[in-house]
This record gives structure tokens, C-alpha cells and sequence, in this order.
């Protein structure tokens, strides 16, 4: 996927000037929060469940080796293929190969974000195979190449109306008093097309939620039954996971499952939860003759044992960007790569670099909204935080703010400095603001008085009017 | 400790630059609660201008003096959830490698208070004496909120001012776009996000918007200042401490 993230701020200023994104997102804004209040309302144990899913996944990532390999020999047992994929390229290259080998015209797709990741889709039509999303979603997201703006709910940013343009745009065959009035209009008519799509294809390939050790399973949830559909007709199913998705358990994946519907769209549990485990064995009415798992690390095991490993515990619920004003105010397309709002500014510069992504974690007030709905307890702001460490360090960010910094950190170590410094610039604002009490313009400090006014202050400092009223009540 | 603890007013940078009258506030404040208050000359900041900026070196050396400077006293209190957030939860981390000041900072953390939730929590005031005509919409600010559980302690407060309504946003929680240097590095979306607040605050239909932080009070100021709201700005402690004629609102004129 193309990276955008070091434009973000001419990103973010088109996304606020543009309408229909605007609208997209005050339309949604209030839905997910609501819906995931009720649900964790009607949980008593959930902040207990928090703190389970936190040390299952703190657990599994302090032993992922050992976990990973448990459930690759638990895959071959059950009759699967662990393809182990050191970087991109060589996961394409998997999935290609496996395409090839069963002389692959027609791919469906549930959706998968890894597969956004890596760049599936472009790799599979450069080779002449057609993949077909089969989340609603993706689906017309694909009709209007765009990619995902948020990580459950890929179209996000799109209005009604935006569907049914894109609709009439490849199914050209649809009666001009066709309505598209409700969601359902919508569903029925990509279904319609894509049940042929699901009875033609040679593969199917989806993403995992949980990959299970102790029984060497893969878990996907979805609400449309999409992927259920894509990977048990097509002759191969081949399942897309990062290494972190892994878990000791069925158990273990149970109890994150309590957690990721609620916290992601407010249902008890998703419409559809699947777990395959190999193949179709003898006897078994349904499902793939190939099971394949490609295992992709991408960068990810350079965040073990850094202060980064916490964001690896994600389970991708989408609950930090449905709370995050940022998110709301810029939607996902401004972040710049595959992964938006909070997970994305601490995940993104693990995976392509500080130096190109700085800007996501720099783009937070720190307001902690995201960390507290985290169902896994992973401290965004406090990650956010390293990253823009790690950009100081390296001298990433832009000079002027690091000079300000300098000037203002010299003087903050020295009191007494600090204390005749800011006598002036109180005094100094204060007369500026005079009778008003605020002052519209100030050079160099368009950022605020661009679109704000400065209240001026009250014109002399505390330590100043403290030290006085001391000496007076001293007399 | 005595029945009158003594207590080191962290004043902030913000209120000593900007609006000193919330000093004297939080100080008439907490005399009545019985503490007696004395304030460290040397205090700056609490370093969330470098600490946010990555600075960690600069951070390590602000906290060393906030460190010196408090750590003599029963109780630190700061009129602001952010300031109080930082010395509470943040600065011990600064010394994780350094076990002799983690342990100091630690103590520190322990003792560290913002303004409002020291008055109702620690020492117990579920009243004050205070008129304030109007009515007004309380914004629960990030790090008082998420860090300190500051929530309910501000409206039980100014649930005794007489002549004071209060009536709620409809997401008093959610950020007002300030966020330190965000509003200045990221001016475009602090815009968007205090234009946000400020169509919340001005839907409820009060006079006057409070909260505990110096920080998010001149976002919001501003920025209804240059909407020309009439709604007035004022920190929560100016009013429980009766001080509101002493200085007109933030952002306006005498």
C-alpha cells in the first residue's frame, strides 16, 4: 500500500476541507462508542476480562517462540501448511506460489488487514489472477480502488449515496429505479454478484484473528458470513497472520473473543465466529482441500523486547480510533498507510520507520481516551510517547520546535532565570492585550491565533504578586 | 502528621505565567481546608513540554528540581489534573534506572494532588462558601479524568456555590483539542476539535464554561473569543474560592 504518512498534515487538512468525509464521520461518530458503553455495561466482569486478555497476551509474547511452534506442528498434524515469512516480499511470493500451483484464475477475499499490509491484491492481479472482495465493505472499496480508512470498517468514510454511484459505475446492468434507500438495498445487491463470484473461485483467502497452539486452528469472526464462504468453497483456503496473533489456548482465544466484539461493535459476539483446523478431512461434506497458513513477521519481532512489544498484545478491535477525536477529525485515509487512529501512529513507524511516520504519534493530545477502552490495556499514549522519543534522538522532528525546546528547557532547570524571564513575558502579553484582555495576532504564533485568540494574561506573575504579598504581610 | 498538614502549592507554569489569581484561589482554597500552604521558589515546570516532546534528558533534569524542591512537605497539590497526572504517574518512570531518586520521586508521586480532589478526597470539604449568578457546563479535562478519577469531586464542590446551576455537554469527556504543543504543531485539528467543544459547551445553553486546567481554559477561551460567544471562562477554583470579582474571565477585558 502507498505510503502517505510523511504528508499527514496536508493529509489531514484536505480531509478537513473536504465534505463528504466530514459528513461520513459525524454520521458515525456517536454509533460505536454507544453501542460499546451498552455492551460493556452489560459485562460485569469486563474490566476483569481487560486485565485477562492483557496477561494471555503478555504471556504468549514473552514465549512466542516456543507457541509458534506449538502451533505450526499442531497445523501439520492436522494435514495444514505453515509457510514462516521473514518480510513482505516473501509472503506475496507464498501466496502466489500457492495460487500458481493450483492454477488459480479467480481469488475471493475475506477481509483481512495483513493482506492491505502486504500488498496481496496488486501482486495477484500483476500475475494475472483476480482477487474479489467479499466483505461488503472491501467490496466497493475495490469497485472504487481506495483503500481501508479504518480497520473493521473499511468504507468508513463513504456516504449512502457514494455506494450507490459506485454501484452503478461496474453494474451497469442495474435498472436506472433501482433504490438503494437502506443498508439492505445495499447488502442484497452485492450479494447478488457475489455469489457467483464465491462458486467460481479457485482460492480463498482471509485474514485470522487467533491462531490457536493448542490446536493448531485459525479463527476469523466477521458479521456477513463472507468468510465463511471464502474459505471453505474454493479448493485452497489460505489464511493471512502475523506472528503476534498467536495464542496458547482455545480458552485463551475465547476470552479475547469476549472482548473484541464488545469493544469493537458492541455485540456480545460477532455474527459469524469460525475456527478451521486443517483441511476437509475424510468424510467432511465441506471445506478446502489445501489449508495454508502464511506467517508473516513484516517487521514485528523488531518490536520484542523494546518498550514497543505492548502494542503487539492489539487484537485490532478498532475500539481506540472509534473513541479518538483525532480519528473523528481526519479520518483514517490521513494516517497514510494501512493502519489508522492510535494503534496505527504507535504500529505504523514500528513497521516502516519513525523517520517516515513520525508525524502519527506527534498527531495525539494525549488525551487517553484510546488507552482506556483498550481491550488488551495497551498504553497508546504511553508508546506515542517512545516514539517521539526515539524521533528526538535521532534529531527527526523539525529544528525550530527543538530550538523553542532548548531555549525554554534552559531556562526551566534555572528558577531564579526562569522566574525574571517570565516576568517579562507576562507583562510584555499583558500590555499587548490591554483593555481587551486577548490579543488577536501574535508573530510567530499563528498556530494558535490563526483561528484563536490568545487570552492575554493578567500581567504579572504569581511568584511576583506572591513575593510581594509575603513581604507585606511580613511588614 | 498534624491535623494542618503543610502543603507545597505546585502552581504551574501556566497559572504563574498566565492567571496567578488561581493561585491565590487554590491557596485560599486549601487554607480553609485547614492546610497550611507554603510555595517552593524553586519550581518552573513539571517538564511536559519536553516529556511530550521526546526530550527525555531535559524531563529527567525539570523532575530532579520539582524533586529537590517538594519533596519536604505532607501534600503536593497543583490546580491541574495534568500537572498533578505528571508527578503522579509519569515522573517516577524517569528514574527506573536510577533506584535512589525512583524511590524519592516515588514518595513524591504518592503525595501529589490536584486541586479539587485534594479538598474533597483528602481533607474531606463537601461544601464551600461561594456565589457565583450564573449558569455554567464543567469540562472534564484529559488527565485529570483518565489519570486522577477527578469526575464527580468538582460537581459536588460547586453543587454548594449559591445562585451557580450547573447543566452538563453531552461529552464533557471528550478532548478539547489542547494537548500541549498539539495545538500549535497540529493547529488544523486542535481548531477542528475545540470547535467541537465549543458548539457543545454553547448547546447547553450556560453562561460559563469551567474546568481544572489552565490549558484547556485558554483553548477554549480563545477560540470562543474568536467566535465572539458570550459564554464566559473561568478556572474551577476561582469560583469555589469566591475569587471571580477579583479578575474578569479568561480572555476578556475589564
Amino acid at each position: 500500500m502507498h505510503l502517505t504518512s510523511p504528508s499527514f498534515k496536508q493529509n489531514a487538512a484536505k480531509a478537513l476541507a473536504d465534505p463528504g468525509l466530514q459528513k461520513a464521520l459525524a454520521f458515525t461518530r456517536p454509533a460505536f462508542p454507544a453501542k460499546r458503553a451498552a455492551a460493556v455495561a452489560g459485562l460485569p466482569e469486563f474490566e476483569r476480562l481487560r486485565e485477562i486478555g492483557r496477561d494471555i497476551k503478555n504471556h504468549t509474547l514473552a514465549h512466542l517462540d516456543f507457541y509458534l511452534e506449538t502451533w505450526a506442528a499442531n497445523v501439520e498434524r492436522a494435514g495444514g501448511t505453515v509457510h514462516w515469512c521473514a518480510t513482505a516480499d516473501e509472503a506475496r511470493a507464498a501466496v502466489l506460489k500457492i495460487c500458481q500451483e493450483v492454477g488459480a484464475r479467480t481469488v475471493t477475499k475475506g477481509k483481512s488487514m495483513i493482506s492491505e499490509e502486504l500488498g496481496i491484491n496488486e501482486h495477484l492481479e500483476a500475475h494475472g489472477i483476480a482477487p474479489v472482495e467479499t466483505d461488503l465493505g472491501e467490496y466497493i472499496l475495490q469497485i472504487r480502488d481506495e483503500g481501508p480508512s479504518h480497520i473493521i470498517a473499511p468504507a468508513f468514510h463513504l456516504n449512502r449515496e457514494d455506494w450507490e454511484e459506485s454501484f452503478r459505475k461496474v453494474h451497469t446492468d442495474l435498472p436506472a429505479d433501482r433504490v438503494f434507500h437502506e443498508r439492505r438495498d445495499i447488502l442484497t445487491e452485492a450479494r447478488s454478484r457475489l455469489r457467483q463470484k464465491f462458486l467460481a473461485a479457485d482460492v480463498g483467502i482471509t485474514g485470522a484473528n487467533f491462531l490457536i497452539a493448542e490446536t493448531g486452528s485459525s479463527v476469523i469472526v466477521t458479521n456477513e458470513g463472507n468468510g465463511d464462504l471464502t474459505q471453505t468453497l474454493p479448493k485452497v483456503h489460505i489464511a493471512l497472520a502475523s506472528i503476534e496473533k498467536v495464542v496458547p489456548t482455545l480458552e485463551d482465544a475465547c476470552s479475547l473473543l469476549r472482548l473484541l466484539a464488545r469493544s469493537a461493535t458492541g455485540q456480545d459476539y460477532s455474527v459469524y465466529t469460525t475456527f478451521s483446523t486443517g483441511g476437509r478431512r475424510a468424510g467432511d461434506l465441506d471445506g478446502p482441500e489445501q489449508y495454508h497458513v502464511v506467517l508473516v513477521d513484516n517487521g514485528r519481532s523488531n518490536m520484542l523486547g523494546t518498550e514497543f512489544q505492548d502494542m503487539l498484545r492489539c487484537i485490532r478491535c478498532a475500539a481506540c480510533m472509534n473513541h479518538c477525536p483525532v480519528y473523528f477529525s481526519v479520518g483514517g485515509h490521513s494516517y497514510g498507510w494501512v493502519y489508522p487512529g492510535p494503534m496505527g501512529s504507535v504500529l505504523t513507524p514500528g513497521l516502516v520507520g519513525v523517520d517516515k511516520a513520525g508525524n502519527l504519534p506527534n498527531a495525539s493530545t494525549f488525551c487517553g481516551k484510546c488507552e482506556s477502552v483498550c481491550p488488551v490495556k495497551i498504553p497508546l499514549p504511553g508508546l506515542m510517547r517512545h516514539w517521539r522519543e526515539r524521533e528526538f534522538e535521532r534529531h527527526l522532528g523539525p529544528q525550530s520546535v527543538r530550538r523553542g525546546l532548548g531555549v525554554w528547557g534552559w531556562f526551566a532547570r534555572r528558577p531564579g532565570m526562569y522566574r525574571a524571564a517570565t516576568r517579562v513575558g507576562a507583562w510584555v502579553l499583558g500590555k499587548l492585550g490591554g483593555r481587551d484582555g486577548r490579543l488577536r495576532r501574535l508573530p510567530l504564533a499563528g498556530g494558535w491565533t490563526g483561528t484563536r485568540d490568545l487570552p492575554a494574561p493578567e500581567g504579572d506573575t504569581f511568584f511576583a504578586r506572591y513575593a510581594r504579598a509575603q513581604r507585606k504581610g511580613a511588614a | 502528621m498534624t491535623d494542618r498538614p503543610r502543603v507545597a502549592l505546585f502552581v504551574t507554569c501556566l497559572v504563574d505565567l498566565h492567571r496567578p489569581t488561581i493561585g491565590f484561589a487554590a491557596i485560599r482554597l486549601l487554607e480553609n481546608a485547614g492546610c497550611q500552604v507554603e510555595v517552593p521558589r524553586a519550581q518552573t515546570c513539571c517538564g511536559q513540554p519536553a516529556y511530550n516532546s521526546g526530550d527525555r534528558a531535559t524531563t529527567r533534569d525539570i523532575a530532579r528540581t520539582v524533586i529537590d524542591a517538594f519533596s519536604g512537605y505532607d501534600y503536593v497539590v497543583a490546580p491541574s489534573g495534568s500537572c498533578a497526572g505528571m508527578l503522579r504517574h509519569h515522573m517516577p518512570h524517569l528514574f527506573d534506572d536510577d533506584p535512589n531518586t525512583r524511590a524519592r520521586a516515588d514518595a513524591l508521586a504518592a503525595k501529589t494532588h490536584e486541586l479539587i480532589s485534594f479538598l474533597t478526597d483528602i481533607r474531606g470539604m463537601t461544601e464551600v462558601t461561594a456565589a457565583y449568578a450564573g449558569t455554567a457546563t464543567y469540562h472534564d479535562s484529559c488527565s485529570g479524568l483518565r489519570e486522577l478519577g477527578v469526575k464527580a469531586q468538582p460537581r459536588t464542590l460547586l453543587a454548594s456555590v449559591a445562585g451557580l446551576s450547573l447543566t452538563e455537554m453531552s461529552e464533557p469527556e471528550v478532548c478539547c483539542g489542547f494537548g500541549g504543543t498539539f495545538c500549535v504543531k497540529y493547529p488544523d485539528i486542535s481548531t477542528r476539535m475545540v470547535s467541537d467543544k465549543t458548539r457543545d459547551i454553547t448547546a447547553t445553553g450556560a453562561d460559563t464554561i469551567l474546568a481544572g486546567d489552565l490549558g484547556c481554559l485558554l483553548n477554549m477561551a480563545g477560540r470562543l473569543r474568536r467566535e465572539n460567544s458570550p459564554v464566559h471562562v473561568r478556572h474551577v477554583a476561582e469560583v469555589l474560592a469566591n475569587m471571580t470579582g477579583d479578575v474578569p474571565p479568561i480572555g476578556e477585558g475589564r
